[in-house]
C-alpha cells in the first residue's frame, strides 16, 4: 500500500528562519567580515552581497569526544602489502585519530574556515546596521505639508454623510431603556398582580374592579413608553476624521565637490565613494532619492554626474561660490517643508584665504536651517588649512546638524562614514 | 506468462504512473520475499526542498535553531558549488513510511530508490529489534510537531535568546540523553493495583498517630558517604530533567524534546551497516527479479548497476577518496555473503558458519536483519572469504609507542582479530566516552561529579572544558569532571567553575 504525493509545489523556504537565526547568532563575525570587504572592494560594487568567512572554532558544536591518545585500533581495507608485525611511522596531522566513518558533514572537527554568501540586501543590512538618518524624526513630524484623512473616533456633531447608522441606533436604544425603566418596571409589577386574579374563576366584584383598574393603569403606561422618541438628536454619531501630516519621503542630496587644480583623479576616486555610500545608505530610508551635483573651482555650476565626476578642470578655489549656488538651488527648487535635504561636500581643503569665514556665514545662515544633515568630508594628507578651522567652528555651534571628518585614503571612506552617520543617543 | 510481459518503461523520463506501477512490481516481488513493510508515502520533491530535509536532520519539520541554519548553509553552498550531490532520497522511520524522491532523479533511479528506500528500509525499521524497541514510528512526527510548536510557544514567551541557551546545552549534551537499557514497559492492570493498594498502606501508616507513638530503637548510625542518585546515571540529560534545582519548567520540558529525539535516532547510529546493508541487498535483488521476469529492459539494468557499483565502492586506504569504511559495502557485501553461504558454502564455511550452510538463505538474512546491530552482526557473521575479498587490516595506535602497528590482516591467523577489531569500532561504547553522573553534592555546595570510565586510556577531547560549561548552564551550580582509569585510579581532568 503506497501514496504517491507530489510535493514538489510546497514551499521551499522551510529553512529561512534557521538561516536567520543563524545570521543573528553569528551577527559579528559577519559584520567584521562586511567591514573588511567594503574597504577592499570597489564602492561601485555594492549592489551585490558578500562571501563570508567564519572561523571554524567559532561555529563548532561542543559534545564529548576521545582525543589523541591512549590505545586505538582502527580497521582499514584495501590491504596491499602490510603484514602482520609491520610498524610504521605515525603519518602527520595525526591522520589515523577520529572515528573515520559516518557523516563527515556533522562532526565540527577538522573543519576550516566556514564559507558562505550573503545576498545583497543582507549586505546593506551590515554595512548600513547601526548608522542613522541624523534629525530624520524631526523632519517628519515637523513642516509637513501635505496631510491624509484617517478615522478617529466619532463624534456627536457633523453632516449627515458622515452619519454612523450602526453606532446611532445603538445609542438609541440604550437611550430608550435606560428612560422607560422606571414605567416598564410598574408594568412587570402590576402582570404580577394581575396574572392571579386572571386565574380565578370566579372573581368577586372588589377583584374585577381591581382588575379594570390594573389594566388602565398598564395600558396608560405603555402609551408613555411608546411616546418615548425612537431616535433624538442626543443619539446621532458620527465618523469623525481626522487630519495626520504625511511624513515627506522625498530627499535630495547635494554633492558638493572642489574641482579646481589640487583635486587628483585620486581624490575625486574617494569623494566619488563616499557619495556612492551616501547615497545608498539614504535609499534605505526614503523611497525618492534626487541628486544634484554641483562642482566648483572659483564658479560652482550645476552640472550631471558624468559631468561632475570625469571632466578636468583648473584654477583657484572658492568654496563660498559653490555653497552660494547650493542655497540658490534649495531656495528655487527644493521646499524644504517638503524635501528633506542632505549636503555632502568633498574638498582636499583648499580654500582661497579670504573666503573660508565667508563660507562659514554662508552655511551657517542660508543653509543649515534648511537641511537635515550637512557632512563635510576633507580628502587630505596634509597638514588642516583654514577651511577646516572655520567649519570646526561650525560644528561647535550645530552639534547633530553638521559634521566633519577627514579622510586620508580609501580604507578610511567606511569607517568615516559610519563615524558620521553614527547613531547618536539624544539626551 | 513471462513471455507477455512488457517493460514497465523504455525511457528515462518519469511519471507518476510510471512510478505508480513500479511501486506495484517491486511491492509484489518485496512480498515474496517475505519484506513486512509499514504503508508507503512516496513524495516527490525538489532539491532545494531536499537541501530543506537535511538541514532539519532528515525530518518532515523540526523546531528552529541556527545549528540547522548552519547546516543548510553549508550544504547549499557545497551543492551549488558542485562540491557535493544530493542524497536521491531521504527516508524516514515514521508510520506511514515517509520518504522523498528528487525530481531530478531518472525513472530508473527512482524505481531503485523505491526499492531500496520504501522496501529495504522500510522494512528495517520495523523489523530490527533495537527500532521496534526504542522507537515508535506511528508517533514522531506528531510529536516534532508538538515540539515545534512548543518551542516556538517558549520562544514568543521567554525570548528566543533564552531558549536557545538552553537548546544549545541540550544539543552539546544530546549524545547522553539517551536509555541505554531499559524502556518503562506500560504498567499492567494488575501493577496499577498493586501499586494503588501501596500508596494507601504509605497513607494510612501516615496518618495513625499510633505509629509515631511507639519509641524508636536507639540505632547506631553508621557512617555512610551517601550517594545521589545511588547508582551511577549515564542518562544525564534525563538526571538534569528531573534534578536540576533550577531550571525553569519550560526549561525541562525542551531537555525532554532533545532527549526524545535524541533516542529516536539512537538505533540508527548503531545500525547504519546493516541498515543501508540490507536496503542496497534488496533493492539489487529486487531490481534484479524484475529484470528476469521482463518488466525493466537491459539497458534498465545497465544504467542500475552503473549506479549500484558506485554505490558500493569501497576506496582502498591510501585513496584520496577514502573515508572510513563504506557502510554500503559493507552491509551489501555481508549480506550477500549471507546468501552464499547458505546456497554455496565452501568447506571453509562449513567450518566457520555450521549453523548457516544449507539453510534457505531467507531465514537466514531475515532473523540476521531483526535479531542484530552493526556491532554484533558483523561479530557474528563477517566471514574470512569477505574479509580477504576487502583485505582488511587492523592498525594499532598505541600513544606510548613511537611507530605504528598492523597488529592483524586478512590471513589465518588474522581472521577473528581483524573480525573483532571492525566489530568493536561499531561498538557505541567505544566510540563515545562514557561518562557518567556520579553524585550530586546534595547537601553541600550543589555541585555535580560526572565520572569518565576511560576506554584503552583514550583521554577526553578539546571540546570537554566547554561541554561542562554547558553542563554547568543547566544544572546551575559546579560539575566537576573526573576520570577513572582501568585500574580504578580516580584523577580530577576539569571542572566548570576554573
Amino acid at each position: 500500500m503506497s501514496y504517491i504525493i507530489d510535493r514538489r509545489l510546497n514551499s521551499k523556504k522551510k529553512s529561512t528562519v534557521n538561516r536567520q537565526r543563524f545570521l543573528r547568532r553569528y551577527r559579528k563575525h559577519i559584520k567584521r567580515a562586511v567591514d573588511q570587504a567594503v574597504n577592499s572592494r570597489s564602492i561601485t560594487d555594492l549592489e551585490r552581497g558578500e562571501q563570508i568567512t567564519i572561523p571554524g572554532k567559532d561555529l563548532s558544536e561542543p559534545f564529548f569526544q576521545h582525543g589523541q591518545g591512549g590505545v586505538s585500533k582502527r580497521v582499514f581495507p584495501g590491504n596491499k602489502e602490510f603484514v602482520t608485525g609491520d610498524e610504521f611511522k605515525r603519518p602527520e596531522g595525526g591522520g589515523g585519530g577520529g572515528s573515520g566513518d559516518g557523516q563527515a558533514s556533522d562532526s565540527g572537527e577538522g573543519e576550516d574556515a566556514f564559507t558562505f554568501q550573503i545576498n545583497q540586501e543582507e549586505f546593506l543590512e551590515y554595512i548600513f546596521s547601526d548608522l542613522e538618518l541624523p534629525n530624520l524624526v524631526k523632519k517628519q513630524l515637523k513642516d509637513s505639508s501635505e496631510f491624509s484623512l484617517r478615522r478617529g473616533g466619532f463624534t456627536k456633531a457633523g453632516s449627515p454623510e458622515k452619519l454612523n447608522i450602526v453606532r446611532s441606533l445603538r445609542s438609541a436604544h440604550a437611550r430608550r431603556i435606560a428612560l422607560s425603566g422606571k414605567e416598564r418596571r410598574r408594568v412587570r409589577e402590576l402582570r404580577r398582580e394581575l396574572e392571579p386574579l386572571e386565574a380565578l374563576e370566579k372573581p368577586d366584584e372588589i377583584q374585577l374592579a381591581r382588575m379594570e383598574e390594573i389594566r388602565a393603569e398598564i395600558k396608560k403606561l405603555q402609551v408613555r413608553i411608546h411616546r418615548m422618541p425612537f431616535i433624538d438628536d442626543f443619539d446621532l454619531k458620527f465618523n469623525n476624521y481626522v487630519k495626520v501630516p504625511n511624513p515627506s519621503s522625498k530627499a535630495v542630496m547635494f554633492c558638493v565637490m572642489d574641482v579646481s587644480g589640487s583635486m587628483t583623479q585620486d581624490i575625486k576616486n574617494i569623494a566619488k565613494r563616499f557619495f556612492l555610500l551616501l547615497y545608498l545608505f539614504l535609499t534605505r530610508s526614503y523611497k525618492e532619492i534626487e541628486v544634484v551635483f554641483v562642482r566648483h573651482h572659483t564658479q560652482a555650476k550645476e552640472v550631471d554626474e558624468q559631468e561632475f565626476f570625469y571632466s578636468r578642470e583648473t584654477g583657484g578655489t572658492i568654496v563660498s561660490s559653490a555653497l552660494k549656488l547650493t542655497s540658490e538651488i534649495i531656495e528655487q527648487r527644493y521646499n524644504p517643508a517638503d524635501w528633506n535635504i542632505y549636503v555632502a561636500q568633498a574638498s582636499d581643503g583648499d580654500n582661497w584665504e579670504g573666503d573660508s569665514p565667508v563660507a562659514r556665514e554662508l552655511i551657517e545662515q542660508s543653509i543649515l536651517p534648511y537641511v537635515q544633515y550637512f557632512a563635510y568630508v576633507e580628502i587630505t594628507r596634509g597638514p588642516i588649512q583654514n577651511l577646516w578651522m572655520e567649519y570646526a567652528k561650525i560644528e561647535r555651534e550645530n552639534e547633530g546638524d553638521f559634521a566633519m571628518e577627514q579622510i586620508t585614503d580609501v580604507a578610511d571612506i567606511y569607517p568615516v562614514f559610519r563615524r558620521l552617520f553614527e547613531k547618536r543617543n539624544e539626551a | 506468462m513471462n513471455a507477455v510481459v512488457k517493460p514497465i518503461s523504455t525511457d528515462s523520463e518519469w511519471t507518476f504512473d510510471k512510478i505508480r506501477e513500479y511501486d506495484a512490481q517491486i511491492a509484489r516481488v518485496a512480498k515474496e520475499f517475505r519484506l513486512d513493510t509499514y504503508p508507503n508515502q512516496i513524495e516527490v520533491i525538489t532539491s532545494e526542498q531536499m537541501m530543506d530535509a537535511y538541514a532539519s536532520v532528515g525530518m518532515p519539520l523540526n523546531y528552529n535553531h541556527w545549528s540547522f541554519g548552519k547546516q543548510f548553509v553549508q550544504t547549499q553552498q557545497q551543492y551549488q558549488r558542485g562540491q557535493m550531490g544530493l542524497a536521491y532520497e531521504i527516508v524516514i522511520n515514521s508510520d506511514p513510511c515517509i520518504a522523498y524522491l528528487m525530481e531530478e532523479n531518472t525513472m530508473m533511479m527512482q524505481a531503485l530508490v523505491i526499492a531500496h528506500a520504501c522496501y529495504g528500509h522500510n522494512s528495517f525499521f520495523k523489523g530490527n529489534y533495537l527500532f521496534r524497541t526504542w522507537t515508535d514510528a506511528s508517533a514522531i512526527v506528531d510529536y516534532l510537531l508538538f515540539a515545534k510548536n512548543y518551542i516556538t510557544r517558549c520562544e514568543e514567551r521567554y525570548g528566543i535568546d533564552a531558549v536557545e541557551e538552553t537548546l544549545d546545552s541540550c544539543h552539546a549534551l544530546m549524545n547522553y540523553g539517551v536509555n541505554r537499557y531499559k524502556r518503562p514497559s506500560p504498567v499492567t492492570p494488575e501493577e496499577e493495583r498493586r501499586r494503588q493498594e501501596e500508596r494507601e498502606e504509605y497513607t494510612q501508616r501516615h496518618l495513625n498517630q499510633l505509629w509515631n507513638t511507639i519509641p524508636k530503637r536507639e540505632e547506631k548510625t553508621i557512617e555512610v558517604e551517601e550517594h545521589f542518585p545511588a547508582e551511577p546515571q549515564e542518562n544525564i540529560l534525563y538526571f538534569i530533567e528531573k534534578n536540576a534545582p533550577l531550571l525553569e519548567h519550560w526549561q525541562r520540558e525542551l531537555i525532554r524534546i532533545v532527549r526524545k529525539l535524541s533516542q529516536y535516532f539512537y538505533p540508527q547510529k548503531q545500525t547504519q551497516v546493516m541498515n543501508e546493508g540490507w536496503a542496497t541487498f534488496w533493492h539489487y535483488n529486487i531490481l534484479n527479479k524484475l529484470h528476469d521476469e521482463g518488466y525493466v529492459t537491459d539497458g534498465f539494468m545497465m544504467e542500475f548497476l552503473h549506479s549500484h557499483t558506485s554505490v558500493i565502492y569501497q576506496p582502498p586506504f591510501d585513496s584520496p577518496y577514502f573515508s572510513g569504511i563504506n557502510p554500503y559495502t559493507l552491509g551489501f557485501n555481508m549480506f550477500s555473503d549471507l546468501r552464499r553461504i547458505c546456497e554455496n558454502p565452501t568447506p571453509e564455511d562449513r567450518e566457520w558458519f555450521p549453523q548457516l550452510v544449507d539453510k534457505p538463505w531467507l531465514d537466514v538474512v531475515h532473523e540476521a536483519m531483526h535479531n542484530y546491530k552493526d556491532e554484533s552482526f558483523i561479530l557474528q557473521f563477517l566471514s574470512p572469504k569477505l574479509i580477504r575479498d576487502l583485505k582488511l587490516f587492523t592498525i594499532l595506535d598505541d600513544a606510548e609507542e613511537p611507530t605504528l602497528k598492523v597488529s592483524a590482516i586478512h590471513n589465518d591467523e588474522g581472521y577473528h582479530q581483524v573480525r573483532q577489531d571492525l566489530s568493536a569500532s561499531y561498538n557505541l561504547g567505544n566510540r563515545e566516552p562514557n561518562i557518567q553522573i556520579y553524585n550530586a553534592d546534595v547537601r553541600g555546595n550543589r555541585s555535580l561529579t560526572l565520572r569518565h570510565y576511560m576506554h584503552n586510556d583514550q583521554p577526553l577531547g578539546d571540546y570537554t572544558n566547554e561541554v561542562l560549561r554547558h553542563l554547568r548552564r543547566l544544572w546551575g551550580f559546579e560539575v566537576r569532571l573526573e576520570s577513572v582509569r582501568p585500574d580504578d585510579t580516580v584523577v580530577s581532568v576539569a571542572s566548570s567553575d576554573i
